[in-house]
């Protein structure tokens, strides 16, 4: 079983603060993380390799910075890394970071299964793993808390916002990962420190066979951020709790008319 | 810290950090209030191998330097030092066997161990503490076995032991050349645990008496030769204070780390404490005592490293570290005030834990004995 695992370093969102003048972001010395639903897809897809055989490579698109990401990565299980970095990447929306992770998946050929995370900290669009079977033409199943091998096909449970609900699924196919089943496990000291000496494929935009340069970086990107500022935090709800849910009901019945809502 | 740390110790003591800060930390006032031993919480440890940091990689240990081994030492006994020191005694215990033992009994012991599991070195008695050498736990042989009698108090990790390091004497009157060392399965037959020992600090680990009544072990399971016993138990604890200055310093920085939050917060007079020159004052004679602890700390480990001579170094950083971390810990309890002395604050606790560095592995009398020796010599 050939795995692929797409990962992002992201900002820790635990640690932005707010430019209390400008509302705006401040990212300078925030420390960047693995993405924390990826490492839930890498922990999927270990424990996959675990259970069924196979390999795991794990790929990021990003700057110099992100091998240690990826270092982190094969300290918990990958067997190898690749890091697609080019200044032409940058700025790439969801739909051009798909294509340029697709075109890579599709170089290095091969892969049954590719795990994501279902969405990242910091864009929370959760598009580009679905984009990702789009481009590879592979079969998807997002959101996924279990996944297994059933007879030659995946057999994968989802969490829904109503639910869950068991699909089957033919290789080759994307999943996207949510955390329910898969907390990430600790690297051990050995396994850290061996991490640190793996040697990790750095790739440029044009090591990538068949790349179309339009179609990556700013000018493969469909959207353009505009502006991006911090929501204003709404009032805090009331909670009504009675004693009993009569008394709790007639509470909220005088509030409301009180409020000249009923 | 200001020293410079390459990759691999970067990376170690963030994985110290992250694995303390979230499976130990929550966990640690309920613990420290029942003197409980959490050992599933020590079962994760091993699985990231805390428990076999200076075990070499071909018996399966993790194999790191002394100095890499005192930076997560520190990281460690900065969020607990009692969790610390039940690690560490792995290595005090095993470094008896790495440095004098046969292939066999390496490779035995570190088979059982590497995986994960407790040593103990059961050297202390009720009446020879500081004066190992006066110790009366004795052994004969007997054809091809020894047999090991007597008593043996305070031994870390006594109650969870899988392989015991035990000194014994053939002759009480032979003094220091009568002490021989045993490996002591657990399984060995005659091993009797016990009174737990309620400390006042180092809560999260065990500390209990050992008899050996009659314990019958093959002559294998002597380390190194007859009489090598006090030579080999004083070779190990001079690595192990160089370890518990380590944790001294961690004890430390972690209660200046607490003083330095809480003195930014708290506001008895309006403005925080901290622009008080009164407290920052503390505060920097906090951060001067631990640099200085920690540089000695180093500088013990790089000499024992380099196989150089360093007794006298181990003694001195075991001894100023410990004796620093008393003196940073009671500080940072004056600096968090009436809060301080209540045990809903974490700093009363890290004086508690301090303690105990003046005392064991050589009271920082005794300590102070090795260096005058050392210097007059």
């Amino acid at each position: 079983m050939k795995i692929l695992v797409c990962v992002k370093q992201v900002p820790d969102t635990e640690e932005i603060k707010v430019d209390p003048v400008t509302g705006s972001l401040i990212r300078e010395g925030v420390p960047a993380i693995l993405n924390p639903l990826d490492a839930c897809a890498l922990e999927a897809a270990v424990q996959f390799k675990e259970t069924y055989g196979g390999n795991v490579t794990v790929i990021s698109m990003g700057p110099p910075q992100a091998e240690q990401a990826l270092r982190q990565c094969i300290s918990v299980g990958a067997d190898d890394a690749v890091l697609i970095t080019d200044r032409a990447f940058k700025d790439a929306d969801t739909l051009a970071t798909s294509y340029a992770l697709s075109m890579t998946a599709k170089q290095l050929a091969g892969f049954d299964v590719i795990f994501c995370g279902k969405h990242t900290l910091d864009g929370e669009t959760g598009q580009v793993g679905p984009q990702i079977a789009e481009h590879l033409n592979y079969n998807q199943v997002t959101s996924a808390m279990d996944v297994k091998l059933d007879s030659g096909s995946l057999l994968v449970l989802r969490e829904l916002e109503e639910g869950r609900q068991t699909v089957a699924a033919s290789l080759p196919c994307v999943i996207t990962v949510t955390k329910t089943n898969y907390t990430p496990r600790y690297p051990s000291m050995k396994s850290k420190m061996a991490a640190n000496r793996k040697e990790i494929k750095i790739l440029s935009a044009s090591q990538i066979e068949g790349l179309d340069m339009d179609r990556i970086g700013m000018s493969g990107s469909r959207t353009k951020v505009t502006k991006s500022f911090v929501p204003q935090a709404g009032q805090a709800g009331m909670i009504i709790c009675e004693e009993t849910a009569e008394q709790s009901g007639r509470k909220l019945a005088k509030l409301l008319v009180d409020a000249k809502i009923i | 810290m200001s020293m410079i740390l390459n990759q691999d110790q970067k990376d170690l003591v963030a994985l110290a950090k992250e694995f303390m800060e979230k499976e130990v930390k929550p966990h640690i006032y309920e613990l420290d209030e029942k003197g409980e031993f959490p050992l599933e919480l020590y079962k994760k440890g091993f699985e990231l191998g805390f428990h076999s940091m200076d075990m070499e990689e071909k018996y399966g240990g993790v194999g790191l330097d002394y100095n890499t081994i005192s930076f997560v030492l520190e990281e460690l006994a900065k969020v607990d030092a009692g969790f610390a020191v039940s690690l560490t005694l792995n290595g005090l215990a095993f470094s008896c066997i790495a440095e004098y033992g046969s292939e066999e009994q390496k490779k035995s012991v570190s088979e059982r161990m590497a995986p994960g599991g407790f040593m103990t070195f059961a050297l202390t008695e009720a009446d020879s503490g500081s004066n190992a050498g006066a110790l009366r736990c004795s052994y004969t042989r007997d054809g091809d076995d020894y047999i090991i009698n007597g008593p043996k108090t305070f031994i870390t990790n006594g109650k969870y032991g899988d392989i015991h390091v035990v000194f014994a004497t053939a002759n009480p009157e032979a003094g220091v050349r009568g002490i021989s060392a045993f490996i002591v399965e657990k399984e060995r037959a005659g091993i009797q645990i016990g009174k737990e020992e309620n400390k006042m600090g180092l809560r999260l680990s065990n500390t209990c008496d050992l008899f050996f009544d009659n314990v019958r072990v093959p002559a294998a399971n002597l380390i190194g030769k007859e009489g090598l016993g006090f030579k080999l138990a004083m070779s190990a604890l001079d690595k192990g204070r160089i370890f518990c200055a380590a944790m001294a310093t961690g004890i430390a920085q972690g209660a200046f780390e607490d003083c330095i939050e809480y003195s930014k917060l708290r506001k008895p007079f309006g403005a925080p404490i901290a622009t008080h020159q009164a407290v920052q004052f503390i505060l920097a004679d906090m951060a001067i005592q631990i640099e200085a602890a920690r540089t000695v700390t180093h500088n013990a480990a790089f000499l024992a490293q380099s196989g150089a001579k360093y007794s006298k170094e181990a003694a001195i950083a075991k001894t100023f570290a410990s004796d620093m971390a008393m003196n940073v810990t009671t500080d940072a309890v004056q600096i968090f005030g009436g809060y301080g002395y209540s045990r809903e604050y974490p700093v009363e606790k890290r004086m508690r834990d301090a303690k105990i560095f003046q005392i064991f592995e050589g009271t920082n009398q005794i300590q102070r004995q090795i260096i005058a020796n050392a210097i007059l010599r």
